[in-house]
């Protein structure tokens, strides 16, 4: 469990930001300069706080009221920064062991074979980081961190400077360490589908000030009220199991609360939980069943409001069963419609608007 | 060149170790002084960067004659080390020492200064998150780090010393087997008529010496890249 509260004075910038979460992921998600980094490096022990406590697994790491602040040397955190910061001295081994050999033997709970059996960094121990690729040094940088036996995991944008495939492919890592080694984690980023498959728990920043706190599906419908979030981001999320893999059109039936979706084939195995994000642009509204149409998913829902501040276009939020789901549509849609809350429509979305980044083991 | 006399090996024996002691004994100072100049910023750090850089620009002669004054026998700070601690400087092997010391110290402290302002501060503070004190990632991270620097301020100051006339002479005089360096013997024998061949073999010796001392410098730097490329 985490426990945040503070403010900070950083130049011209405040900082005051609250939050409380007994979720494995906590998510820090806002724009550029909303003051996530500031955040982490606080509770890293980077930077001090004039005000407020941070208490992580009942450890008090800072009280500004009875003067404690611990050092960051002593505060136990895995703190796995955006360009990874490995040593370039050291080769990577040495890199995995600086900081275990520096926790006293009772509060080691993994050993150096695990991670790097977990990671699948092997073959690069006799190297120095100078000869590894971006996501190789994020992977070091990640086993280095949970060598040094942290209690809680600190992410900050660690996909930042990697291409996509690699991106994938470091989320799968974490992933494995939030499902095996059930190490708590605060995890910074701006990217909606990165914090959306990972995070339990959502804290939305904007302007040095957290101004929502609460489970994915309910920050990202409130993101749209950030000024400084990427508007297209806007999207939904729906919890999901898998029901049936269709290998032969290559096609997955996911099961939630209120209908069912068809996506692209997924991996996961009948039964397992999927989260599934759907970017409200993708879609679409009518007033009547649709036939004849090429559009998989249609599902039978309620408007509950209709929002958006933009001059060309609407946001209408849908209940469909327990399920929310964002419909971006125009103005003028929304006129010749004459959509309003309390109606029934049906909302469609094509089964190839989901992609690996928006579906996901939840 | 035939080979060299007795008196001229005692001369390089000298040389080197008045240059050796004095490299060894500044290099901790260095160090500290350096870490100082390149990380804080406080009241008057111009001033003492200033006094730290003060041997390179003063005359010789000058810094000799302060060290005469502070650390000779009956100065302030050589009569008290001579009462604590029996250490005397005054026209001893280890004034030579002392002075190539002084006058090697700012080309120590630049060289080590500029690597350690080029190290990426955040690679200390990812190790301080990792379990490292602060003394112990100076000694991890930071030093390693600088290495090439400490290297190159290191020989900077040694050849500077082996070149040291000025202040030596000023402060320990000239006495054979003593305090007379390889410039001081060169600069004896320039003074009596028949010494002319004297002199042109230790400096030729000189030149030899200051040499090595360069070609170390260059291979060692070369060879020791902290970061492991090629």
């Amino acid at each position: 469990m985490i426990e945040v509260d503070i403010e900070q004075q950083l130049g011209r910038f405040h900082l005051s930001v609250a939050f409380r979460a007994e979720a494995p992921i906590v998510g820090l998600f806002g724009g550029s300069g909303s003051g996530k980094t500031s955040v982490v490096n606080a509770i890293a022990g980077i930077t001090h706080p004039q005000r407020g406590s941070i208490v992580v697994d009942g450890k008090r790491l800072l009280d500004a009221a009875q003067n404690i602040d611990l050092a960051p040397e002593e505060r136990r955190v895995g703190y796995v920064f955006q360009d990874s910061l490995l040593f370039p001295h050291l080769d990577v081994r040495a890199n995995l062991l600086y900081g275990r050999r520096l926790r006293p033997r009772a509060e080691h709970f993994i050993d150096e074979d695990r991670v790097i059996e977990l990671l699948g960094i092997g073959s690069l121990l006799g190297r120095r980081p100078i000869a590894l690729s971006g996501g190789e040094r994020q992977r070091v940088a990640i086993g280095r961190a949970l060598l040094a036996q942290p209690r809680i995991m600190l992410f900050d944008e660690p996909l930042a400077s990697l291409d996509a495939s690699r991106k994938a492919e470091i989320l799968a890592y974490i992933e494995r360490l939030r499902d095996e080694l059930h190490i708590p984690m605060v995890y910074v980023s701006h990217s909606v589908p990165e914090v959306a498959r990972l995070a339990d728990t959502v804290v939305l920043l904007a302007e040095g000030k957290s101004v929502a706190v609460g489970n994915p599906e309910e920050a990202m419908r409130r993101a749209n009220l950030m000024p400084t979030a990427d508007r297209d981001e806007l999207g939904s999320l729906i919890d999901t199991r898998v029901v049936e893999h269709d290998a032969g059109e290559r096609l997955t039936t996911l099961a939630f609360d209120g209908g069912k979706l068809v996506v692209p084939l997924l991996a996961d195995a009948p039964g397992e939980r999927v989260r599934a994000r759907i970017l409200a642009r993708d879609v679409s509204l009518a007033l009547r069943k649709p036939a004849e149409i090429s559009i998989l998913n249609i599902l039978p829902g309620r408007v509950t409001s209709i929002g958006g501040d933009e001059a060309s276009t609407a946001d209408i939020e849908l209940a469909i069963g327990a399920a929310r789901l964002v419909a971006r549509i125009t103005r003028r849609s929304l006129r010749e419609m004459g959509l309003g809350v309390g109606q029934e429509v049906y909302a469609l979305v094509k089964a190839v608007s989901f992609n690996q980044g928006s579906v996901g083991y939840a | 060149m035939p080979g060299l006399t007795p008196d001229e090996w005692s001369i390089i024996a000298l040389s080197l170790r008045v240059a050796l002691v004095s490299v060894v004994c500044s290099l901790p100072l260095a160090i500290l002084v350096a870490y100082v100049l390149a990380r804080f910023s406080f009241p008057g750090k111009m001033l003492f960067d200033a006094i730290v850089h003060l041997p390179l620009v003063l005359p010789p002669v000058v810094v000799g004659y302060a060290l005469l004054v502070l650390f000779g026998k009956h100065g302030p700070v050589g009569s008290l080390l001579d009462q604590w601690f029996g250490i005397v400087f005054a026209f001893r092997w280890t004034g030579a020492a002392l002075a190539s010391a002084v006058m090697g110290f700012p080309l120590m402290v630049r060289a080590i200064r500029l690597s350690i302002a080029a190290i990426d501060r955040r690679l200390e503070t990812a190790a301080r998150t990792l379990g490292g004190s602060g003394l112990w990632v100076f000694a991890s991270i930071t030093l390693p780090l600088a290495l090439p620097g400490v290297i190159t301020g290191t020989l900077l100051s040694f050849a500077r010393g082996l070149g040291e006339f000025g202040a030596t002479i000023t402060f320990v005089s000239n006495i054979p087997g003593e305090t007379q360096t390889l410039p001081l013997a060169i600069y004896t024998f320039t003074q009596v008529p028949s010494g002319d061949a004297a002199a042109l073999r230790l400096s030729i010796i000189a030149v030899v010496l200051s040499l090595i001392a360069l070609a170390t410098s260059e291979w060692l730097t070369r060879r020791v890249d902290p970061a492991g490329r090629q």
